[in-house]
């Protein structure tokens, strides 16, 4: 489905080299959702996907989204992207070539033939570990569901949030992973001394509390330091498109370390407080208190209300400004330009904000995927921007 | 597979694909592979694990696998007895004896501790290290235990049960491997190598 010629106009264009950006430059699927197979050829600059609903631009977008650490922006298991269809054959795989902050590179992902329902994934052909895949491929993505984002439950908003941190901080992803796994095993210890009456083990508790009191504030830690980047990117900013946000973390550890108190001191205050509350968290079920429990608070500076409370239209902007804003952050802070991934994200967007969309994805210079019905949506972006037409699993350059 | 080969194959595929790093296509691959080489190879191995299966047992003292109990390591006179090296199974011990850098003895855990998969102290080889801690002869304790959370907790674990036994009690470094360039290390090895230096 590559058009060549469009291929050779774009391999002249080369990102500026103080900012390596994030990019894939080609992209091929085998047996993808509804996608029997697809070679596409691009570059580095913004891709827009055009075509009518159920044509296959999210699953392209989510293609996109597989490269980089994590189960993708559906967070779809390894067998619910296998390609539904009385012909579909083999196991589905995802090859890419990608510019990368060590430059070129080949990711492949795709179901595990011994085990269809594992995912493998490989960089240079070799196991590929998700923290390295977070360092080169550091990617953000907005998709409708983040349309419900502030008015929605908390853990949909740190999801969000923390996927900007690990785009920051590929070691957020193990520290998070630590830390759940702690809290996971002391609350199975308290479980299991409710249940039975028998005493948990007292020093097996404390070494897991101490663990989480460690992975605990390392978490918060790399949250803040996101926060005060992004805060910083959205006060420097002339006025845009998009409105101004005041952010903040609620979170006991977050509210200490931002406060200035020594890391040291508030892992060894929180690991006291986890003891101090075995029986609370045992009768719940649940650890009641911990970075796990933070919540995400955004303010419409302008209007001085609470994110939640805005129109429609004002929370998707809200939305893309915090996204930008972390790309904007990235590339001054880390040296590194994101992958962006914006399905559908024009979709409630007047004319003035898709144009101003455009003029902030070509200002910071991300490879950014967008999809949409209409290629009017993304007249914004002029000649900066790839266009393809994706029709029933089919992609061509327009 | 079943109608084409018969249930004695099939027996011997659902077997070989429970192994470690095998999956059905690579079980049934092996499987194939042995029937062809039916002198050479199958009958030899069967009989290899079936002698295996009657003469190997773990050591009472320290958890190997071997003929003999206590195993060769632990009645070996030219061993360090001052020092104990705590792994979580008898593959890491193997891996340490190929590296031939420690020449004391071993304890073997069996596992290490995760609430989650049912696996606690009680399920664990650990009374019986706290047991040969606590000898006149031992000195060290060097625990050289996984980098991931649960042997981390583990290690912690048994760090404390040892801190009044009067040993030292000593962990493997953490950091950059043998030939390794620091520009591809991830951060957290970056880190743990920073903290560690000397």
């Amino acid at each position: 489905m590559a058009n060549d010629a469009l291929d050779d106009a774009l391999s002249s264009f080369t990102p500026a080299p103080d900012h390596p950006r994030a990019g894939v430059t080609r992209l091929r699927l085998t047996q993808f959702r509804n996608y029997e197979s697809l070679d596409l050829g691009l570059n580095t600059r913004p891709v827009c996907l055009i075509g009518e609903n159920g044509a296959g631009k999210t699953n392209l977008v989510e293609a996109v989204s597989f490269l980089g650490p994590g189960r993708g922006l559906r967070a779809s298991g390894a067998q619910a992207v296998m390609r539904n269809s009385e012909d579909a054959y083999g196991v589905w795989g995802i090859y890419a070539e990608v510019e990368t902050r060590d430059g070129a590179m080949r990711v492949a992902t795709g179901a595990d033939p011994d085990q269809p329902g594992r995912r493998r994934t490989r960089l240079e052909g070799e196991a590929a570990t998700q923290s390295e895949l977070a360092r080169l491929l550091p990617m953000m993505w907005l998709t409708p569901r983040e349309d419900r984002l502030w008015a929605g439950p908390r853990s949909d908003r740190m999801r969000f949030f923390d996927r900007m941190v690990l785009a920051a901080d590929p070691a957020h992803a193990q520290a998070a992973s630590a830390y759940e796994k702690a809290q996971k095993n002391r609350q199975k210890l308290l479980d299991v001394e409710r249940e039975t009456g028998r005493r948990a083990d007292g020093d097996w508790l404390k070494i897991l509390e101490r663990e989480m009191a460690e992975f605990g504030v390392a978490m918060a830690a790399a949250r803040l330091e996101t926060l005060v980047h992004l805060q910083s990117e959205i006060d420097q900013r002339a006025k845009s498109a998009f409105p101004k946000a005041d952010l903040s973390l609620d979170g006991m550890i977050e509210v200490q370390l931002s406060e200035g108190a020594k890391a040291g001191d508030v892992e060894d205050g929180f690991a006291s407080e986890l003891a101090r509350v075995r029986p609370r968290d045992g009768a719940a079920g649940r650890a009641l208190s911990g970075p796990h429990r933070t919540e995400l608070s955004v303010r419409h500076r302008e209007k001085n209300q609470a994110a939640a409370e805005c129109s429609t239209g004002e929370q998707k902007a809200l939305v893309l400004g915090l996204a930008l804003a972390q790309a904007r952050a990235l590339r001054h802070v880390k040296g590194v330009i994101p992958i962006l991934i914006f399905d559908e994200a024009c979709a409630h967007l007047d004319q003035a904000r898709r144009d101003g969309l455009a003029e902030a994805i070509l200002d910071i210079g991300a490879q950014a995927w967008m999809t949409g019905v209409d290629e009017a949506l993304f007249s914004g972006f002029g000649e900066g921007a790839q266009r393809f037409k994706v029709d029933e699993g089919c992609v061509s350059a327009l | 597979m079943s109608a084409a080969s018969g249930p004695e194959i099939e027996r011997l595929i659902q077997l070989l694909a429970k192994l470690p790093g095998l999956g059905s296509r690579s079980a049934r691959r092996a499987a194939l592979y042995m029937l062809q080489k039916r002198e050479a190879l199958m009958e030899p191995l069967a009989a290899a694990i079936q002698e295996a299966a009657d003469k190997i047992r773990p050591c009472g003292e320290c958890g190997n696998l071997d003929v003999s109990d206590p195993c060769a390591i632990c009645r070996s006179p030219g061993r360090d007895i001052t020092s104990i090296c705590v792994v979580e199974s008898v593959g890491d011990l193997w891996a340490l004896e190929r590296a031939g850098a420690f020449r004391g003895r071993y304890h073997v855990l069996g596992g290490v501790l995760s609430a989650l998969d049912g696996v606690g102290p009680d399920q664990l080889n650990i009374p019986k290290l706290l047991e040969r801690a606590g000898r006149e002869d031992t000195q060290e304790i060097i625990l050289a235990l996984n980098a991931t959370v649960d042997g981390q907790t583990t290690a912690h674990y048994i760090s404390d049960k040892l801190e009044h036994a009067g040993v030292g009690v000593t962990s493997l470094a953490r950091g950059v491997p043998v030939g390794g360039e620091l520009d591809y290390l991830d951060e957290g090895t970056l880190s743990a190598a920073f903290k560690s230096r000397r």
